[in-house]
């Protein structure tokens, strides 16, 4: 199980990459890997308003449809559109390639409700028991 | 009798097997306080009987009529061979084909029925069947309503008054506005629906040819609707497409209709077929089983139920509808209709109607006091004015043996002397005569 | 196999139409004519014939092989059903004939049917009075759904709320949702019943229904039903009734009795009539008499002469759901089983339904993980878990099950049993069919042991391979685009 070091976390398995004041954020390996193959991903828009631990996207697989949720409330800046032709990219790359969008961050003390990479780890580990 | 195979001497040893001692111990968990109060059902008939007892019910009914009503339900005739391939226990007794492999035979007749479905309605994709036209095209204005985040429709009163209240009804607990606009000269008044138009609009909704018979092009409406960001709704009558511009080229976005005219019986009202097709970027907002092609582990081609993420067994309280069902044997008799009508078939069906439709509309207004109201063109129902009260001018015409058509009074305030007369291709060249006379006398 | 569209030969005609009657050309302004013609096949009728016939061989169903799918109760469909519904005077009824002055006598058969048929599932159910309209099982969810927002808005209250268990259909929270209720889901106890410590947490003064399958989507009929009922009208709340599962229960109990104000029922499940590849069927709505008022318009009813006519005086009415009275053709059909099983068949159905379920559950449930040990009513749920250690998974069983030809049961559903595997073999099948699908699915765990490959492979011997329902969904392709 892939859980690079240096992202926070949520437990409903997304992840961010803080970068000055903006989070780029997407879903975790174990949440790709949980779901199977991704076949569809329906995304916000540039501009939308998003609240933290609210719906952000909902990814479809075969026999899924599962709700992605904000790490961070604030601003979408941008939106992964590779994503709409190419929903693979997530179970491909999660970290990467298939990232979702980028959140200008609204409130910074949000951050200290997520995860460090090793809290994570040990969290998946208890799922998995 | 009721079809169970065990012998007496089976059934013990099944229940031995399990360990109860009798088959009322396998159902100990009904304590006696739940039983039943009463279960007074007559005893049981032989096979015989019952078919005595039907053949009696089907003789109280009328047989023999001769069919001038149609009102968004018409009397085709069906070849043998439809009812031949839908009779096939293989198609009738299997389900829903949740398991592709052993259903690849239902899988790709309802891939070729939705092919003819975007064929005749000239749109991209199209579902695998809804229950008929009016919960059809109730899907279709909910479809609306998520695709565009609005929940204004505006309705041509053209649309079949029964699909009108059906939709009513249905959205009566949910926050949708309607606007109803008139029929202006038997066609849809642009002026009233392009002063309701507004950056509100989910869709308008029309219907073509509407529910008088009357033929309209809506491409103008398209044009001013989608420059609102509203969705265009067309409800239509699939016989009728071999002939009239298809809901693609006037530039809707979804298609609904009654596909009981392609090949199924009128059976009292049921059961029939929805269809709907859309342009192919609302395809994943339509409602109902949809089939597509893939490949099977070899590269073989087969086809699956696709895109089940919108629907109720995945989604849930979220899904795209509650819809389960697709009237596939319905389906597979429009497929089958529609196979052999081909496409020669199907376009020199839909002018016979349109023709005898013209030829009836020439003897009926060599009437005296009758007249055709000709302010449209009209497919294959035509509107005509009577000189006294339509409802007893058709009881009248029962005795001459004649189903005469719709009494618009029904539905229509103040057209208490209008009858709504339709003529399919079963109609020949003597019934019409007959039919113009026996107008005239009752008259 | 091809498509019809790609048999298709440029000229060549499948059916002869009447001739026209004026050889002059089509007069409609061409403004209203279509541009392009459709791209329908051109074939012969054999042609066509022999394409449908063969693609219907390439079907598992009922009368050709055994289809134990959970929750859907494929059993035999008589045949004289059929032939009761070719009669003259059925068929080619016109559904607006009673609406003509007069009309209604020339229906009276038809009317009888439906009026008749309402009176017999009226005495299973113990309802006072049904509609036939509703036209398939979700339909009649939608339709009860309607009811009950009617029904709480006539008492002046609006509602909120339905609560379903989380072994329930997905049309339930469905159906509640598009009738505009928010759902609320309770968990199952360890019994496999709703948890009724959970159910009374979450019920309150605005909660319009609850809605339950009873027997419940596991096969178990919860004893403590009568007190669910209780605590639910003591809060204001109706009960709805899931009519997927009456086939477990007919002459056994009523969901009535039991205190449920709103039931459905699937005709094309319990009372024998066919499935069609998915529809049609039909969905009747029971009600007791709080809610007969806003039942859906029309009603068939009966004057004093005896002679029936359908009234639309019913100013409280929910209004239109169908266009016209149901699914005729499948009402009759149901009418016609009822009549000739009669009491004691509709009793023997249900038992020997619950028979044949106890029978599969005990002979494999020391192969396969039992998720509630207990007696069954008409279906019994097993859980593949065992084997999804070794690899083998309840969808690579159902896979397994068609090369054996049998229909696989329903999988991956009640939600809330892992692996599920939901086994429901219904009244009309012998225990010599019932034993070989046994030995198969014993066959299928102990292969799990010795060569799980052999399993994940399956199936070898139906048209196709295992299909990548990824590609389907990824690349869409849902219509002919003619050849290239």
């Amino acid at each position: 199980m892939n859980i690079p070091e240096n992202l926070l976390y949520t437990k409903e398995h997304e992840w961010a990459r803080l970068e000055g004041s903006q989070a780029t954020v997407g879903i975790t390996d174990y949440a790709q890997s949980s779901l199977g193959d991704i076949t569809f991903i329906e995304l916000p828009k540039a501009g939308d308003e998003m609240e933290q631990s609210k719906a952000l996207a909902t990814v479809e697989s075969v026999k899924a449809a599962s709700d992605v949720y904000a790490p961070l409330s604030g601003n979408i800046v941008k939106v992964n559109e590779d994503l709409e032709a190419s929903p693979e990219l997530i179970n491909q790359s999660p970290y990467e390639n298939g990232w979702f969008a980028v959140i200008e961050i609204a409130n910074e003390k949000e951050k200290e409700g997520l995860m460090s990479a090793s809290d994570y780890k040990a969290y998946v580990e208890t799922l998995s028991k | 009798m009721s079809y169970i195979p065990h012998t007496k001497e089976q059934t013990q040893e099944m229940l031995k097997a399990i360990g109860a001692s009798s088959i009322d111990e396998l159902f100990k968990d009904i304590r006696p306080a739940l039983r039943p109060r009463s279960f007074d059902i007559p005893e049981g008939l032989s096979e015989f009987d019952v078919i005595e007892r039907m053949r009696a019910l089907a003789s109280k009914n009328a047989t023999g009529l001769i069919n001038f009503l149609g009102a968004g339900f018409y009397d085709h005739y069906i070849p043998a061979a439809v009812d031949a391939i839908t009779e096939r226990s293989e198609f009738y007794t299997a389900y829903t084909p949740y398991q592709p492999e052993c259903s690849q035979g239902w899988l790709q007749a309802i891939y070729e029925y939705q092919t003819a479905i975007c064929e005749l309605t000239g749109l991209d994709a199209a579902n695998a069947s809804l229950y008929d036209g009016g919960t059809a095209l109730y899907e279709a204005a909910l479809m609306a309503i998520r695709t565009t985040g609005r929940n204004k429709i505006i309705m041509d009163s053209g649309v079949n008054l029964i699909y009108r209240t059906m939709l009513y009804t249905y959205t009566s607990n949910l926050s949708v506005e309607f606007v109803e606009t008139p029929v202006a000269h038997g066609q849809s008044s642009r002026e009233e629906i392009y002063k309701h138009l507004d950056d509100k609009t989910a869709a308008v909704i029309v219907q073509n040819p509407n529910f008088f018979g009357t033929i309209d092009d809506h491409s103008d409406i398209a044009e001013k609707a989608h420059l609102c960001g509203a969705l265009v709704i067309a409800s239509v009558y699939p016989v009728s497409l071999g002939l009239l511009k298809t809901p693609g080229e006037i530039g809707a976005d979804i298609a609904t209709g009654e596909g009981q005219s392609l090949g199924l019986p009128l059976s009292f009202g049921g059961p029939y077929l929805g269809f709907m097709a859309c342009k192919k970027e609302f395809v994943r907002k339509m409602p109902g089983r949809i089939a597509g092609a893939t490949v099977d582990k070899d590269g073989k081609r087969g086809f699956v139920l696709t895109l089940q993420a919108r629907e109720q067994h995945i989604r849930r309280e979220r899904a795209t509808s509650n819809i389960c069902s697709n009237e596939a044997l319905c389906a597979l008799r429009a497929i089958v209709y529609t196979t052999l009508l081909g496409k020669q078939g199907l376009k020199e069906l839909a002018q016979l109607n349109y023709e005898r439709s013209e030829f009836a509309k020439n003897e009926l207004d060599k009437i005296k006091g009758v007249e055709v109201k000709r302010s449209s063109p009209t497919f294959n129902e035509f509107t005509l004015a009577l000189p006294r009260n339509a409802d007893k001018v058709v009881a009248e015409m029962i005795d001459k043996g004649f189903a005469a058509g719709f009494p618009l009074g029904r539905f229509y305030k103040g057209m208490d002397n209008y009858l709504l007369v339709s003529t399919t291709e079963k109609r020949t060249e003597e019934e019409i005569k007959e039919f113009a006379e026996a107008l005239r006398v009752v008259i | 196999m091809k498509l019809i569209y790609e048999k298709s030969i440029k000229g060549r005609r499948g059916f002869r139409l009447p001739k026209a009657l004026a050889s002059k050309k089509c007069d409609l302004p061409k403004k209203y004519q279509r541009v392009k013609d459709p791209d329908l096949p051109e074939v012969s009728e054999l042609d066509c014939v022999r394409h449908f016939t063969n693609l219907s061989r390439m079907n598992f169903s009922v009368d050709s092989n055994f289809y134990p799918l959970g929750s859907c109760t494929m059993k035999y469909n008589p045949k004289f059903t059929e032939k009761a519904l070719k009669l003259e005077g059925f068929l080619e009824l016109h559904p607006l004939l009673p609406q003509l002055l007069g009309g209604g006598m020339l229906a009276q058969g038809s009317l009888e049917v439906i009026y008749e048929t309402e009176r017999l599932l009226c005495e299973i159910t113990g309802m006072d009075a049904f509609t036939m309209q509703p036209l398939a099982g979700a339909h009649g969810e939608l339709t009860g759904a309607m009811l009950i927002a009617a029904y709480h808005k006539h008492k002046g209250s609006r509602r909120k709320y339905v609560i379903v268990p989380d072994s329930s259909h997905g049309t339930n929270p469905a159906s509640a949702a598009i009738a505009g209720y928010e759902v609320i889901v309770v968990r199952s106890d360890k019994d496999g019943c709703m948890d009724i410590g959970a159910f009374k947490e979450k019920l309150n003064e605005d909660v319009a229904a609850v809605m339950l399958t009873c027997p419940n989507t596991l096969g178990i009929f919860n004893p403590r039903i009568k007190e669910i009922a209780d605590l639910a009208h003591k809060a204001g709340a109706l009960m709805y009734y899931d009519g997927a599962n009456l086939n477990a229960m007919m002459g056994k109990c009523r969901p009535g009795d039991l205190g449920f104000d709103v039931v459905h029922l699937n005709l094309h499940k319990t009372f024998g009539t066919p499935h069609g590849g998915g529809g049609p069927g039909a969905g009747p709505v029971g009600v007791n008499d709080r809610l007969v008022q806003f039942l859906p318009i029309s009603k068939v009813s009966k004057r004093d002469d005896g002679t029936l006519y359908l009234d639309y005086n019913n100013p409280k009415s929910i209004g239109y759901i169908a266009p016209f009275y149901g699914n005729f053709a499948v009402i009759l059909k149901a009418y016609a089983y009822m009549l000739l099983l009669g009491k004691e068949g509709l009793t023997e159905v249900s038992e020997y339904a619950v028979l044949n379920a106890n029978y599969c559950m005990k002979l494999l449930k020391d192969h396969y993980e039992l998720s509630y040990d207990r007696t069954c009513m008409h279906e019994c749920v097993f859980s593949a878990s065992r084997q999804a250690d070794k690899g083998v998974h309840a969808i690579d069983i159902a896979k397994y099950l068609i090369d054996k030809g049998f229909h696989p049961p329903t999988i991956y559903f009640p939600l809330i049993v892992k692996e599920a595997m939901m086994i429901e073999p219904t009244e009309t099948e012998s225990k010599e069919t019932i034993d070989e699908f046994i030995a198969a699915m014993i066959e299928i765990a102990k292969l799990t042991e010795s060569d799980p490959q052999v399993i994940k492979d399956a199936p070898q011997k139906a048209p196709v391979k295992r299909l990548d329902e990824t590609k389907a969904a990824r690349d869409l392709n849902l219509r002919f685009k003619g050849s290239p």
